[in-house]
């Protein structure tokens, strides 16, 4: 299958510290991987790097075949390439509904209009409803988005990334600091996502991780130090070293 | 929701915006009937209130402060002053349009240079913007009349039917026109698809710029169209006054528009225009009482304000309205 999203050879190095080395990744549509790593793996730079808030130093970024190194940050969401954010970024005097909306005008094309209010707009006010209704949003889609639940909150990051209807969707830690009762509500939303849609969620929790990818791409060290189906991950001699360091050959040997 | 129930809900806000302008034409009626021989001071404070009003789109909705809009209505009023002194532009309605083109271009020249700073950074770029407009009105004597003022403005009737009169009753029926005009094309504005693009840059620009929105490019968008507004209040006051001094593009004018903002609260437009009548004729008002403490005065109704009331007397009085209506409708519910 052609790769919808690919990464090639990216570099970047901070002073000395080389925080992603030779970086190579593909994804298919409708791939779910799930990117983990220890803390200080550069993850959180290998996101900034696919979506244009760094620059490499060298390599390459394509998207659906077109090499998208070059543009900025908000031309690469305009070309499908979608994220989420780790710490929740809402407009807290906005309702859900609000939020949806504007992200449905910007994708249409109409975001810049200086007439009209959206809730006459009859085909952008049923899509932003229909979306807010299938994540379980719809009682609180009139509150501002201030007064709502944290996980309600997290849901209404997934709702707004896909009103911009993505190619490929960057997860970033999408249940980071949901309470355990709310988890089972993110991963139906985490399931429900489009079929066709190619997923990159970066995750720490591995139950998490472990349900939904079906490959699993481990960093270390700004390295791709495994990249396979989960099954494999968790007896792989790198990865253990990755995030046990040298007991992981202690145990080995005993 | 069905598709009727959204275009109901549609419509609240709508009458809430007919309630506005209605009320707007109701202070300016009783403004007309009971300080008939204040008609100067009131228009002075309609101009005043448009260029409020047009910095609340850019720092009240787009979250931009600035300490220089002040350039952007000395752009219109300046504008519409030598149109009519050097290029015979004479009649009122194209000396405004004179003043609202000249407005939304400063604004796009002052949009364009501040948003290359930011935060203290972009004060700064403001209040130097203010001062190059200043000085440049200065220099130019030969077409501003520099520090004298540019006199010798005379408007042609309005609508070739009525003249300005002494009394400024004319100028003043106008700029009532101009500000419910204005405002009722605003609230327009602000809730259009770009203007609640505008609300959410004002609360996350980095989620906006998430969303495959310009942010900049809205931004020098809402800064020209706050020009043009700033520039009508400009030009009116030339039309009106019948002279520009460079106060009209001072760092002073700039301030206290800031100040008549948060006084009325930011965000609504309505509290814009609260902000300005109170600071205006409270001004007026103490200034003639006590002419030598009031400036005193008007610091401490203002602290009391920030202290008292952090969302303007607008926003603080539309937030209890809103409390007593929930609590209405509640005990209204409880008994059915």
């Amino acid at each position: 299958m052609s790769a919808v999203f690919s990464v090639a050879g990216l570099n970047k190095a901070f002073g000395g510290l080389t925080v992603a080395g030779d970086i190579s990744l593909s994804l298919a549509a409708g791939d779910r991987v799930a990117l983990i790593g220890p803390n200080g793996a550069g993850k959180t730079t290998f996101v900034n790097l696919v979506t244009g808030h760094l620059a490499p130093d060298s390599g390459r970024v394509a998207l659906g075949g077109d090499d998208i190194t070059g543009l900025g940050p908000t031309r690469r969401v305009r070309a499908g390439l979608v994220r989420t954010f780790q710490v929740t970024r809402l407009f807290d005097d906005m309702t859900p509904r609000e939020h949806v909306a504007l992200a449905v005008l910007q994708r249409t094309g109409r975001g810049g209009r200086l007439v009209g209010a959206f809730e006459a707009m009859d085909d952008v006010a049923a899509e932003a409803d229909a979306l807010l209704d299938s994540l379980g949003l719809a009682e609180v889609a009139g509150r501002p988005a201030g007064e709502i639940a944290y996980g309600q909150r997290r849901l209404l990051e997934i709702a707004l990334a896909l009103a911009l209807k993505p190619r490929v969707l960057l997860l970033d830690e999408p249940a980071a600091g949901v309470p355990q009762a709310d988890t089972p509500r993110i991963e139906a939303a985490l399931a429900g996502l489009p079929p066709e849609l190619a997923v990159l969620m970066i995750e720490h929790d591995m139950d998490l991780v472990f349900r939904f990818a079906r490959r699993v791409v481990v960093l270390a060290a700004g390295r791709i130090v495994f990249d396979g189906p989960p099954a494999d991950v968790a007896a792989d001699a790198r990865v253990r070293e990755a995030y046990l360091g040298n007991y992981a050959h202690g145990r080995g040997s005993a | 929701m069905t598709g009727r129930r959204r275009k109901a809900a549609a419509l609240n806000p709508l009458l809430r915006d007919v309630a506005g302008l209605a009320a707007i034409v109701a202070v300016a009626v009783a403004g007309y009937w009971l300080f008939p021989d204040n008609l100067a001071l009131l228009t002075r404070i309609i101009a005043m209130a448009l260029l409020v009003v047009s910095l609340d789109l850019v720092t009240g909705y787009c979250g931009v402060a600035t300490l220089g809009h002040a350039a952007l209505f000395g752009a219109g009023a300046y504008a519409a002053g030598i149109g009519a002194v050097h290029f015979g532009v004479t009649d009122p309605v194209a000396m405004v349009a004179v003043g609202l083109v000249a407005g939304a271009l400063a604004g796009l020249v002052a949009g364009v240079v501040m948003l290359r700073g930011r935060g203290l950074g972009q004060l700064v770029l403001s209040i130097a913007i203010v001062y190059l407009f200043h000085e440049a009105a200065n220099k130019a004597s030969r077409w501003t009349g520099g520090s004298d003022g540019l006199a010798g403005i005379a408007p042609d009737p309005l609508l070739g039917l009525f003249g300005f009169d002494l009394w400024g009753r004319t100028a003043y029926v106008f700029g009532v026109v101009l500000l419910v005009v204005v405002v009722a094309l605003l609230r327009v504005l602000v809730r259009s698809p770009f203007g609640m693009l505008c609300r959410g840059i004002r609360q996350d620009p980095v989620r906006v710029a998430a969303m495959g929105a310009s942010v900049d490019a809205a931004l020098v968008r809402m800064f020209a169209i706050s020009g043009a507004v700033a520039g009508v209040g400009g030009a009116l006051n030339a039309v009106s006054t019948q002279v520009v001094g460079l106060d009209s593009l001072s760092f002073t004018t700039s301030a206290e528009a800031l100040v008549m903002l948060v006084l009325g609260g930011a965000g609504s437009l309505y509290g814009g225009l609260v902000g300005a009548l109170a600071f205006m004729w409270f001004e007026d008002f103490v200034s003639s009482v006590n002419p030598f403490h009031w400036l005193t005065v008007v610091g401490a109704l203002l602290i009391a304000v920030v202290l008292f009331a952090p969302a303007g007397l607008y926003g603080t009085a539309a937030r209890l309205l809103g409390r007593l209506g929930a609590w209405l409708g509640a005990r209204l519910g409880a008994r059915r």
